[in-house]
């Protein structure tokens, strides 16, 4: 059977697995469709929260950054693992007893006060619609490879499917689509790397196989270094980022997942402390699966990929090389006319451009493994990115409906009301989302490291001094807040985007770049709420015992609305 | 739970939470940045040390660290019958 079919037919059947899901799994209650009801179980809660981390560019994007930046790219494999640790030990299990739907309910309550909630709902706003365009792009990229369907087509296709489960369901029906859709991106991540892992080294487990030997004997690690060494690129396993910038960006990452308000509310759903403990292991396990596999599928598919196209004949190329061709991500420039492909480090001798987004989707071919395999790639990144775009809408919706409408504009509010409110705002965020698909704007790239910055320099500081000091007020947090987020923007927007002066990147700050500034501003944001907090009164004393209420376990509630 | 109990739980929490974030920090910050260069030099199969703790080894330990932090909870929260 052709590609095209094979990947329709899957397209299709995994489609329907999630409408199906979304029907059975409608939210009847704002309880059902902020937190599911906060009955899941921790294993399933463990599934749909890998799901709803393993975007778009998890799946297709990371393995291909590590692929061309080796060491380099480790900064994203310990940096999107280790942000779980701190989620188990400092946050889920507090946030947890603390029983409210949203992240700003957690600051707004913990914090007394409305202007806390406002900075909370704001930064919780940015940061969700920064992350969710760069999904609704990943499902338009997918579309518009592998059904050749235009892009803009693919990006309402998805959008129609999201806005079925997400409105419909709400967090109850994401939940369940999560928990598929967790096993059909995996599935679709690990059988071509068994596929190649075996075709290459002989081993069926690719953790193992990339540390193997190839059919001469010669570890394939060292080959590839050999090869970069020869093609004039910095050694795969070396890397030429600066230490210091390398401990910034991965603590910026790891920090700024445990302080994204869609990873957060997640553990909402289970029914008590130590489950919200006990899903964050199962998470990071199941995310581990995919996180320890992507560098074994970066070693093979550099190695598959120079080896097949450097300094061989243009006219004797496969024909994936001609269907990457037409979609842009791949370009050939014969510089000096020999009618061969010269891929070299030097840009002025270079004469072949790939786009770091086609190492996973085009390995399969690359490797000539069978159709169904490549299909099952599309089914995959498609559920990688409508799990994430789900999780996020729903963020954005309950601070709309919630944490503005319920919280501030119009307390008064029925159950009905506010349910009806949450649903359309997520018609909105799904239109606005997919307008960002259609016409992205050139920040998305610069706005994903944006992202995990602001919730580093927001969030996390608020959060984490909220629970572990009984005297941290208000008057603190909210300085933290704003001096954090501030500075980020600061940094960022100079050089990022050229405002204030702008700046090269020699004049980074102690060589530390945009993407590793967000610990900076974290540590800025501590720094300024702790002082200020000592000037200041100290918390009412009702504050200050639901600091000791959240720190025991027992006798949690519900997840409760008032 | 009386007030002293209140003060001895949370007292073993932030222990266990002390320990278990060194070691977080050891196997990444320091085993995959800091001296990666060093354990580059040591060897298992294919794999330079340094390089397979930035990219495999620290992921595994995260995983481990948040399961035994599961069990050692659980067994504190039965010691102080706070399960719910």
């Amino acid at each position: 059977m052709d590609l095209q079919i094979w990947t329709w037919v899957l397209v299709g059947i995994t489609f329907s697995l999630y409408i199906g899901i979304a029907i059975w799994s409608r939210a009847g209650s704002t309880k059902e469709f902020y937190v599911a009801g906060g009955g899941v179980s921790p294993l399933a809660n463990g599934l749909a929260t890998a799901a709803d981390w393993m975007s778009a560019a998890s799946f297709i994007s990371m393995a291909g950054i590590i692929s061309f930046n080796g060491y380099d790219g480790s900064v994203y494999l310990m940096g999107w693992t280790g942000g779980y640790v701190l989620l188990a030990l400092l946050l889920a299990p507090y946030l947890r007893k603390f029983g409210k739907f949203t992240v700003p309910d957690f600051i707004g309550d913990r914090y007394y006060s409305n202007v806390a909630r406002s900075v909370a709902v704001f930064c919780a706003l940015i940061v969700s619609f920064t992350y969710v365009a760069g999904q609704m792009r990943g499902v338009g990229l997918v579309f518009s490879r592998f059904l050749e369907v235009n892009i803009n087509t693919g990006v309402i296709i998805g959008m129609v499917i999201v806005l079925f489960y997400a409105v419909l369901g709400g967090m109850k029906g994401i939940t369940y689509t999560q928990v598929a859709q967790y096993c059909v991106l995996i599935f679709a991540f690990m059988v071509p790397a068994i596929f190649i892992s075996i075709q290459m080294t002989g081993n069926p487990i690719p953790q193992i196989g990339f540390g193997g030997q190839d059919a001469n004997g010669v570890y394939l690690l060292d080959k590839l270094d050999g090869l970069h060494r020869d093609l004039g690129f910095a050694e795969y396993t070396s890397g030429s980022k600066s230490k210091l910038d390398v401990f910034f960006i991965t603590a910026a990452l790891m920090v700024g997942t445990a302080g994204l308000p869609h990873v957060i509310v997640r553990f909402f759903t289970v029914k008590k402390v130590s489950d919200a403990r006990k899903s964050a292991g199962w998470a990071l396990l199941f995310i581990m699966i995919l996180y320890t596999t992507a560098p074994a599928i970066a070693v093979f598919s550099r190695t598959n990929m120079i080896e097949t196209v450097n300094n061989k004949e243009y006219k004797n190329m496969p024909s994936w090389f001609s269907t990457w061709e037409e979609t842009g991500l791949l370009s050939f420039n014969d510089i000096n006319n020999d009618g061969k492909i010269q891929y070299l480090a030097d840009p002025s001798k270079n004469e072949l451009i790939v786009d770091k987004d086609i190492m996973v989707l085009a390995n399969p071919e690359i490797a000539g493994l069978p159709n169904w395999v490549i299909a099952l790639v599309a089914a995959g990144g498609l559920a990688a990115a409508l799990s994430t775009a789900a999780g996020l809408l729903l963020v954005i919706s309950a601070s709309v409906s919630h944490d503005l409408i319920k919280k501030m504009i119009k307390p008064d509010i029925s159950e009905k009301g506010e349910l009806v409110a949450a649903r359309l705002s997520a018609v909105v965020a799904v239109c606005v989302a997919g307008y960002f698909g259609i016409n992205p704007p050139d920040f998305v790239a610069a706005t994903v490291a944006l992202a995990f910055g602001l919730a580093a320099a927001s969030f996390f500081p608020a959060i984490i001094l909220g629970i572990f000091t009984k005297k941290m007020n208000k008057e603190g947090a909210i300085s933290g807040m704003v001096v954090g987020v501030l500075a980020m923007l600061f940094y960022m927007l100079k050089f990022k985007f050229n405002w204030f002066g702008g700046g090269t990147k020699e004049d980074w700050w102690l060589g530390i770049s945009p993407e590793g500034f967000g610990t900076v501003a974290m540590i800025i944001n501590f720094i300024v709420s702790i002082i200020i907090s000592k000037f200041t009164p100290d918390p009412p004393l009702e504050v200050q015992e639901i600091v000791t209420n959240i720190r025991i376990p027992s006798g949690v509630g519900e997840a409760t609305h008032s | 739970m009386k007030k002293s109990d209140q003060k001895k739980y949370w007292k073993t929490n932030l222990k266990y939470v002390a320990i278990l974030l060194s070691i977080w920090f050891v196997v990444s910050y320091g085993f995959g940045i800091v001296f990666v260069d060093e354990l580059n030099s040591i060897r298992i199969g294919g794999f330079k040390l340094g390089f397979w703790f930035a990219q495999q080894g620290s992921i595994y330990v995260f995983t481990i660290l948040i399961f035994v932090y599961v069990r050692l909870m659980n067994k504190l929260d039965a010691k102080y019958n706070l399960e719910s």
